[in-house]
């Protein structure tokens, strides 16, 4: 039971000895396009439009909460609803850490240390409050976890609203910018031009979270190679095998919720970044089941599928806002039809239904299938193919 | 002491709402293995359907049209949906219901728009006071509905052949079938009812002191949750409990939140929930919940 959502072919197995010349050809061909999406992505500052950048931003933030979320729910099947509030954690902590004091509505505390030191304490911190609740989540199992998981994310609002002086309340504080040794993130200094471009703020962090974002998903893909990452598959499929195998079921819960917790962290982070200021009510619920159809919809426990659906789940609000008046049956604000952000929640919506219903496996699975059809591939040691997701049982 | 007394009955009638809600999660869970995670929306679409009809055709027509409507929901999803993934990993069915929830509450908060809906009770705002104990009449109505709803399915569970079918394919469901039982039919019935228990518990939920139908009830409507988790999920009886130490905990935090104002206002919001994970601490399955066995 590996990873076979991301298609095993692609060549994740590196495996020397079977490797056809066929196969080769796919594998330089694949490189070929992983080298010009590369290129395009570290070139697109240069032609695309700032929108575009941000929406960009956004959804590198998403995609990393997104992969630990799916560490969690997919790969070991917790099913956690507390995402946003892991989400919560790190970006607190990093406009606390790094904000200065002051304020409007109310006044705020802040330390200024340096942005740095506020986005690894955010990840740390997110990390420490996972372990925290894992011993809570080592009890319980299934449905009841998640439920659990729902009071956490309630109490976490709670708890947001009261403390003003870490996170100005209901109306929030703004975030501080990003900088890494003197070189800002947030703003121009020190200007910066690229073949007569600006570089600004947009570019900046452009670049930014797609460093992060490829960093975490490579670390998501190691991890799931691994022996740990062998393990809480086996916990998925069946903890008391797990058990037999001598996987110690409670540890790796822990670890698997210490993990994931900081990938939301650092979502948290660039949250924060994104936005330009942290409110409590962004960390509600609606955001853990944001997250949740995020991992849905790209396929549950693949980590490509999970970035997948979290660029899907980011960007389709922003575009329909965006294209607002281009698009049938969507109608600009105030005006009594489906709004914008509204259209994508139904779209959200149906989503999930559908690919529960028809397609367990996801974005991924949907491409997996194009795959196999096109390849007529010898079905090899993955058989008849397993379903690796926990949710199988369609009707097709 | 009359304030604690007070506190105490309006607790047990919100308790009473909640019981209805949790009710109707454990059956459609014994049932069908679902948690159903919609029923905030069903709750709410009860409630707005009441709202809306409630001026056109009359109270009792509106409440009668509205409780089957928000039934008839419930049998949709479940005809259409939940009973095609029988046998589904139960995260995954709950997250169906996650995406039915984000479509219906989207859609229906749209139609709410931002203006409170008023359903318009008969009873409107009244108070009725015994012997300085005072409650209003919307939760007292509620509390005594709640009782008969709640005794009536009881006896249905246990004498009626839907009951008897029911638990037995929660006991076994395969064994069930090969007795003759239709699942399909008893899933589709433990929808309907528990998607009707919404609506009535909506009804009552969006009268007074709650303002009236908005969004925000959705939420209050999750707070049914923990009292099922309470309580065990797959107990009837657990629902119960729970639903009343739920809400009894929640009237106490709100009465007695000057004094505890150091947790923070608004505090009695969320007691619901840390007051289950507490429980669950101890009881991992809930106060009444099965211990789940593992058989190598």
């Amino acid at each position: 039971m590996s990873d076979t959502t991301t298609a095993p072919s692609l060549g994740d197995t590196d495996a020397p000895v079977s490797t056809s010349s066929r196969a080769k050809g796919l594998l330089t061909v694949r490189n070929g396009l992983l080298l010009l999406a590369v290129v395009l992505l570290l070139i697109a500052p240069i032609f695309v439009e700032e929108f575009w950048l941000r929406t960009g931003f956004a959804a590198c933030g998403a995609i990393i909460g997104a992969i630990g979320l799916n560490l969690l729910v997919g790969t070991t099947g917790q099913l956690s609803l507390a995402h946003a509030f892991f989400l919560a954690v790190g970006a607190i902590t990093y406009v606390y850490l790094s904000g200065e004091e002051g304020g409007t509505a109310e006044t705020v505390n802040g330390l200024g240390l340096p942005p740095l030191v506020g986005m690894v304490a955010g990840v740390l911190l997110a990390g420490l409050a996972g372990l925290l609740f894992s011993p809570v989540a080592a009890r319980l199992r299934g449905i009841y976890l998640g439920v659990a998981s729902l009071g956490l994310v309630f109490i976490g609002q709670h708890v947001l609203n009261t403390w003003t002086s870490v996170t100005g309340g209901f109306n929030g504080r703004t975030a501080p910018r990003f900088e890494l040794f003197g070189f800002s993130f947030g703003s121009d200094n020190p200007s910066l031009f690229v073949l007569g471009v600006p570089f600004n703020a947009p570019e900046r962090l452009w670049y930014l979270g797609i460093v992060l974002a490829v960093l975490s998903y490579v670390f998501a893909k190691n991890l799931l190679r691994s022996r740990p990452g062998r393990a809480l598959q086996t916990l998925r499929d069946s903890e008391v095998a797990a058990a037999v195998m001598g996987v110690d079921v409670q540890r790796y819960k822990a670890r698997v919720f210490l993990v994931s917790s900081m990938y939301a962290g650092l979502a948290g982070v660039l949250y924060a970044l994104s936005i330009g200021s942290v409110a409590p009510e962004s960390f509600a619920l609606d955001l853990s089941v944001l997250y949740l159809a995020m991992i849905v919809l790209g396929g549950l426990g693949s980590v490509g599928g999970a970035a997948l659906g979290a660029i899907f789940v980011t960007a389709l609000p922003l575009v329909f806002q965006q294209y607002a008046g281009a698009l049938p049956l969507v109608s600009q604000p105030g005006q009594g039809g489906v709004s914008a952000g509204q259209a994508a929640r139904l779209l959200f919506g149906l989503a999930i239904v559908l690919v529960i219903l028809f397609e367990p496996a996801g974005l991924v699975g949907f491409a997996n299938r194009f795959k196999r059809k096109g390849r007529k591939r010898p079905a090899r040691t993955t058989g008849p193919t397993p379903s690796p997701t926990p949710a199988q049982g369609s009707t097709t | 002491m009359n304030t604690f007394l007070t506190l105490l009955l309006n607790g047990l009638s919100l308790g009473a709402i909640y019981a209805l809600i949790a009710l109707g999660f454990s059956v459609i869970f014994k049932a069908s293995e679902v948690v159903s995670f919609m029923h905030g929306s069903l709750l709410l679409f009860g409630a707005f359907t009441i709202a809306k009809l409630n001026a056109s055709i009359g109270f009792i027509p509106a409440v009668i049209v509205g409780v089957l409507a928000t039934a008839g929901v419930g049998l949709l999803v479940e005809r259409l949906c939940i009973d095609r993934l029988r046998g589904a990993p139960v995260i995954s069915l709950a997250i169906l219901t996650i995406g039915i929830d984000i479509m219906m509450l989207t859609e229906l908060t749209r139609r709410i728009g931002s203006d409170i809906l008023n359903v318009g009770h008969p009873w409107g705002g009244d108070f009725v006071s015994i012997g300085g104990i005072g409650i209003t009449t919307n939760r007292l109505y509620a509390m005594i509905t709640a009782a008969v709803l709640i005794a009536l399915f009881f006896t249905a569970f246990k004498f009626s052949s839907w009951g008897v079918a029911m638990r037995a394919s929660a006991e076994d469901g395969e064994t069930a079938a090969l007795m003759g039982i239709k699942r399909g039919r008893v899933s589709a019935l433990a929808w309907v009812i528990g998607a009707g228990l919404a609506a009535i518990a909506g009804l009552f939920l969006v009268g007074s002191p709650t303002p009236g139908v908005a969004p925000v009830v959705h939420s209050v409507a999750l707070r049914a949750f923990p009292a099922a988790i309470l309580g065990g999920l797959d107990s009837t009886g657990g629902a119960l409990v729970g639903g009343m130490i739920i809400g009894i905990a929640e009237a106490m935090a709100a009465g007695y939140q000057d004094q505890l104002l150091f947790l923070g206002r608004g505090f009695g919001d969320v007691v619901p929930y840390v007051v289950m994970i507490l429980v669950l601490l101890v009881r991992p399955s809930g106060l009444f919940g099965t211990k789940e066995l593992t058989r190598v």
